[in-house]
């Protein structure tokens, strides 16, 4: 056996020539289309690269203007507004992973009734939201949030309630309260919500089905009641298993692109735009690629800091079971 | 109240609660399939019917011959292209996720954290925050409106999933196996070939199927690179197809159930996988 500690680095690379070559394909196209369109984003957002410049590759360097336009919401873009689009995507990414997790567990704790028939059936019917195409289900509903002629205000007709809400087209917001909400907001909250319950109600079912029977049978003995038991036994518990799945549900969530570009397209007048919806308008229609790759970068050190934040908080909650 | 109706009548809220959901959960899909089948091709319908009378498949029909009115490229053309596009990825990810997933499972090479680490990374970036340099890019290497330049660009975002992937099932496969066989006088690269591919057969064709759907779905890159008709994908024709106010929504309901179904048929093939995969990985990152 080699002890790798006394040789020098350069010995290690070359004993490990046959490591690299298997490496070298994957290595060559993540370089040409993701490492070097990366290193191109940050030349290129120092740029004032525009549809002209697909001829000529040669645009001027503008310093740091770019990144002021993008936060003194000076970008030639209709409706472009950064900080409400960053408050509104935090904003949306919360109230979607809250709503996703306490239906997700309240379905998967009802499904693990014992003794409940029919189990296996509801769980397969369950899943189905996650199993559809996002974009599909993003269309479907779409069309059935279509004031005159859609299914969710033909529904609301036929129990008598309010039925011509014009949930794509109204800016204004239907909940005084919450003036920064429009109709466009409810509407894709309720598609998100029908896309991303069965992901949670899965991981649960599994948290779930690893908590061993013993602990509540020790907590029946010690006279604890059916909700004793979930708040002291299953939720604790589930919160280990919760953690990972809820931090990725947290990144999609942000990124959720295919609900509100396709439901909403961040509108009406820019009230429901996120930041991958905002960063993709740059580029189709705006053309404005230099802004385009500013964006980017500021959307990337967003999401590292959000990864950093919930992992670090997730890393909290381990050490405190 | 005995025990017994208690837990009846218990068991009764319950299956209440769930059958409510199932409701919600499959309602989209009802109100797509009995619109598919709506015998009077509806433009749009006025009325909430969930079992359409004298349901008909006219729709299918329609889409299977020209998705919509006026539209430039026959069905089948979208089908090729879309089978090009989505089986051209898939086909790329494995080739060259194999070798790489092989490299990372069984070397101990200077780098291969920073390697792992950056494919994650890469896992975090939406695609639309690098989407200028990669247009910017690919126009002036002229690639952008074909379908190669697309294959390419969706290769880029399935391969750190693809190399993943087949790591965790190179690391569940015995080194003996190898070992013993290295000892024997085989190479490396011939262990490689004969003894842990054929042994992963699984885990390539879930690499290869997930390839696929990525692929298949996809259409936000196509809509954005593609100019010529003759290259559209079946996805982008999807959206292409909403915004027409000409268009049936019938015609609309019945092509968006057939770009669905082979996806539906994979996911439920792969469920295990897709379940297991997704929380396995999010425990160990």
């Amino acid at each position: 056996m080699i002890n790798y500690s006394d040789i020098g680095l350069w010995e290690k690379i070359r004993k490990n020539k046959i490591a690299y070559n298997y490496i070298l394909p994957a290595a060559i196209i993540m370089a040409i289309v993701t490492a070097y369109p990366i290193i191109y984003q940050l030349w290129m957002a120092f740029t004032n690269f525009s549809i002209s410049n697909l001829k000529n590759p040669h645009p001027a360097y503008v310093g740091v203007s770019n990144f002021i336009k993008i936060f003194k919401n000076q970008v030639a873009l209709e409706n472009f507004n950064f900080g409400r689009t960053l408050l509104f995507n935090i904003f949306w990414t919360i109230s979607n992973v809250v709503l996703h997790v306490i239906i997700g567990i309240s379905l998967a704790v009802a499904l693990n009734t014992p003794r409940l028939a029919l189990k296996k059936l509801y769980r397969s019917l369950l899943i189905i939201p996650w199993a559809v195409p996002s974009y599909i289900s993003a269309l479907i509903w779409r069309n059935m949030f279509d004031t005159q002629f859609g299914a969710v205000n033909q529904l609301l007709s036929k129990f008598g309630l309010p039925s011509s809400i014009p949930w794509l087209t109204n800016p204004n917001p239907p909940i005084h309260f919450l003036s920064f909400l429009s109709y466009a907001y409810y509407a894709c909250l309720i598609t998100n919500v029908w896309l991303g319950f069965p992901f949670m109600m899965v991981v649960a079912t599994g948290g779930l089905q690893s908590i061993p029977q013993e602990l509540y049978e020790a907590a029946k003995i010690d006279g604890a009641n059916e909700r004793g038991q979930f708040f002291s036994i299953t939720l604790p518990l589930l919160r280990v298993v919760m953690m990972p799945a809820i931090m990725l549900g947290i990144v999609w969530t942000f990124n959720q692109f295919n609900v509100i570009y396709l439901v909403s397209a961040g509108g009406p007048l820019g009230t429901t735009e996120i930041l991958v919806t905002q960063a993709y308008k740059l580029v189709n229609p705006g053309g404005i690629y230099g802004i385009a790759s500013a964006f980017g970068l500021i959307v990337f050190l967003i999401l590292l800091g959000i990864t950093l934040v919930t992992n670090r908080i997730t890393k909290a909650t381990e050490s405190a079971i | 109240m005995t025990t017994q109706t208690k837990e009846k009548l218990k068991h009764l809220y319950i299956h209440g609660y769930i059958i409510l959901w199932i409701i919600i959960a499959i309602f989209p899909i009802v109100w797509i399939i009995s619109m598919a089948l709506n015998p009077i091709n509806v433009l749009k319908p006025t009325t909430l019917t969930l079992i359409p009378k004298n349901a008909s498949l006219q729709a299918f029909k329609n889409v299977l011959i020209r998705p919509y009115e006026g539209s430039p490229v026959t069905f089948s053309r979208l089908l090729i292209n879309s089978l090009i596009v989505a089986g051209g990825t898939a086909f790329l990810s494995i080739a060259f996720g194999a070798t790489a997933a092989y490299a990372f499972a069984r070397f101990k090479f200077p780098g291969r954290e920073l390697g792992m680490l950056g494919f994650l990374l890469v896992f975090m970036i939406p695609t639309s925050a690098t989407l200028a340099p990669l247009f910017v890019i690919l126009t002036l290497l002229k690639v952008r409106s074909t379908l190669f330049g697309l294959i390419f660009a969706y290769t880029s975002s399935a391969l750190p999933f693809a190399i993943w992937n087949m790591k965790g099932y190179f690391d569940s496969i015995p080194k003996d196996l190898e070992e013993a066989a290295l000892v024997d006088g085989c190479d490396r690269n011939s262990a490689f070939t004969k003894i842990i591919l054929p042994l992963s057969l699984p885990a390539l064709a879930v690499t290869f199927l997930f390839g696929f759907m990525n692929g298949w779905m996809e259409w936000m890159l196509a809509w954005t690179f593609l100019t010529k008709p003759q290259s559209f994908t079946l996805a982008m024709t999807l959206y292409n197809m909403v915004g027409q106010w000409n268009t049936p929504w019938s015609n609309f309901a019945a092509f968006s159930l057939l770009i669905a179904l082979p996806i539906l048929i994979i996911w439920f093939l792969l469920q295990r996988y897709i379940v297991s995969g997704l929380t396995l990985g999010s425990v160990k990152g």
